[in-house]
């Protein structure tokens, strides 16, 4: 028996009803399908509200994260009374109430190579709206394994990507996928992976809005979805292109999960040892040097835009400098180095013992945000 | 004149230049002649086996140049290359 439709919902969906291409038709699958939305922040906010405004009749929502306060700048689902709530319980909260016929299912969960072919079989569309690359490979693995379509989504500062991929075709066959377009993603310490970020506060609010409507043509299989073409947004100039993507003879076939972290270099074991050599100081040791007025040099090799939102002090040398700063460095006392968490400062210290064979220097262990943590509540984190 | 499109994440390289002009009649020129003005560039596009790196991927028009003719793909006057890369998010480290 077909999917019946209240009188409240046919009132509520008229908007839809009486677009001929999109008609009852278009509403009873969209309430027949089950929906998967990954990530429940930027991408994720716009996504999960008009798909949910909509009536997409199941949708899941995978996200491990609690809601932070330099969320709310883009991820317009929350509010400041949600700051440190778990951002997928929260969402389904607000978004029962602006369509209570929508039945949702929260997995306030990691997606894990363990639990993601469990989750992803249980629905007809993925739309992957993660912020990092071994969740995205591991979403479009699941999903090319369960035959299922992922509809991607990617932003970073003003630039934005969308595509389909893995979409069944008319002759049965399925569309590109997210390796055949990138088969790896960058090393650590290549562009854009690391120390580099931001994101415009309304991209993901455009970008994750061409994502839900992607979703709902795969679900109502009305128009022509964005599959083996990837779109490319620039907010900055705004050029817009669409490309083409085809599928790779050289891309291997994807049989089994494996372990993302890996594949992306982040487990990597030389990597991590070699900074586990650089010597550290604490923020406790840094405060006492200070308070007891000590000899010290401080170098902080974050970027100047980083600088403006909090500083300790410190001379600035950006990371991508400090080798040209090398006679400036001291020899005869401690010098501290720092940045945000402390990766860089690490990567810096190794470069200057590697390159000059300084054997002073010392990285400030978890960075400015450990001072702001544990020593100075007044400096902003970020 | 071709026209170059540098993406958001590498415009640090080309002091903030989103678009550049090229007289190079392949792309494997005009990548050589880009990455020889901004000699920065080179590490991100190219790997050590001078390949171009696996999460970029290198598009005449619309179309990848794989399925091309490779680096050798001719460009003409008015075309547009783009160096498209992975991106994931807008979060720091």
């Amino acid at each position: 028996m077909d999917t019946q439709f209240s009188k409240a919902e046919l009132e509520r969906y008229s908007r839809h009803l009486i677009i001929p291409e999109f008609n009852i038709e278009g509403q009873r699958k969209l309430k027949e399908s089950k929906v998967l939305v990954v990530g429940s922040g930027g991408l994720g906010s716009p996504l999960l509200l008009y798909l949910t405004a909509a009536g997409v009749g199941t949708i899941g929502i995978v996200d491990f994260d609690t809601v932070d306060e330099s969320n709310l700048q883009r991820q317009v689902l929350f509010t400041v009374d949600d700051i440190g709530k778990s951002k997928s319980k929260t969402a389904a909260q607000k978004l029962k109430r602006l369509n209570p016929h929508v039945e949702f299912h929260v997995y306030d969960t990691q997606l894990t190579s363990e639990n993601a072919l469990e989750i992803i079989r249980d629905y007809d569309v993925i739309a992957d709206g993660t912020d990092n690359f071994p969740t995205r490979y591991l979403v479009n693995d699941a999903c090319v394994i369960l035959g299922k379509p992922n509809v991607y989504a990617s932003i970073f500062r003003f630039e934005g990507q969308v595509s389909v991929f893995n979409h069944l075709l008319p002759d049965g066959s399925r569309g590109p996928n997210y390796r055949d377009l990138f088969p790896e993603p960058p090393p650590p310490g290549l562009v854009p992976s690391c120390a580099e970020g931001g994101v415009l506060g309304v991209l993901p609010g455009i970008i994750g809005s061409l994502q839900a409507n992607e979703v709902i043509k795969i679900v109502t299989c009305i128009g022509e979805p964005l599959t083996g073409r990837l779109f490319l947004f620039d907010a900055f100039s705004f050029e817009t292109r669409t490309v083409n993507i085809t599928k790779d003879p050289d891309t291997k076939e994807i049989t089994k999960l494996i372990d993302y972290a890996e594949f992306c270099g982040l487990n990597n074991l030389s990597q991590k040892t070699e900074e586990n050599m650089v010597k550290e100081i604490t923020v406790q040791e840094l405060a006492s040097l200070k308070e007891n007025g000590s000899d010290y040099q401080l170098i902080d090799v974050r970027e100047p835009y980083e600088r403006q939102i909090a500083s300790i002090e410190g001379e600035l040398v950006p990371l991508a400098q400090i080798m040209s700063f090398v006679d400036n460095i001291a020899r005869d006392k401690k010098v501290i180095i720092y940045c945000r968490s402390g990766s860089r400062s690490a990567q810096a210290v190794l470069q200057l013992e590697k390159q000059n064979g300084f054997d002073n220097l010392y990285n400030l262990k978890g960075g400015i945000l450990a001072w702001a943590n544990e020593i100075d509540p007044t400096v902003a984190k970020y | 004149m071709a026209k170059i499109i540098i993406p958001t994440p590498l415009r640090k390289f080309t002091n903030n230049q989103a678009t550049l002009e090229t007289n190079a009649h392949t792309v494997l020129e005009a990548i050589r002649e880009l990455t020889i003005k901004y000699p920065d560039l080179k590490n991100q596009i190219i790997d050590k086996n001078g390949d171009i790196r696996k999460f970029i991927k290198i598009y005449l028009d619309d179309t990848n140049i794989k399925t091309l003719d490779q680096d050798k793909t001719e460009v003409s006057a008015g075309s547009v290359v783009s160096i498209i890369p992975a991106i994931a998010g807008g979060n720091i480290t």
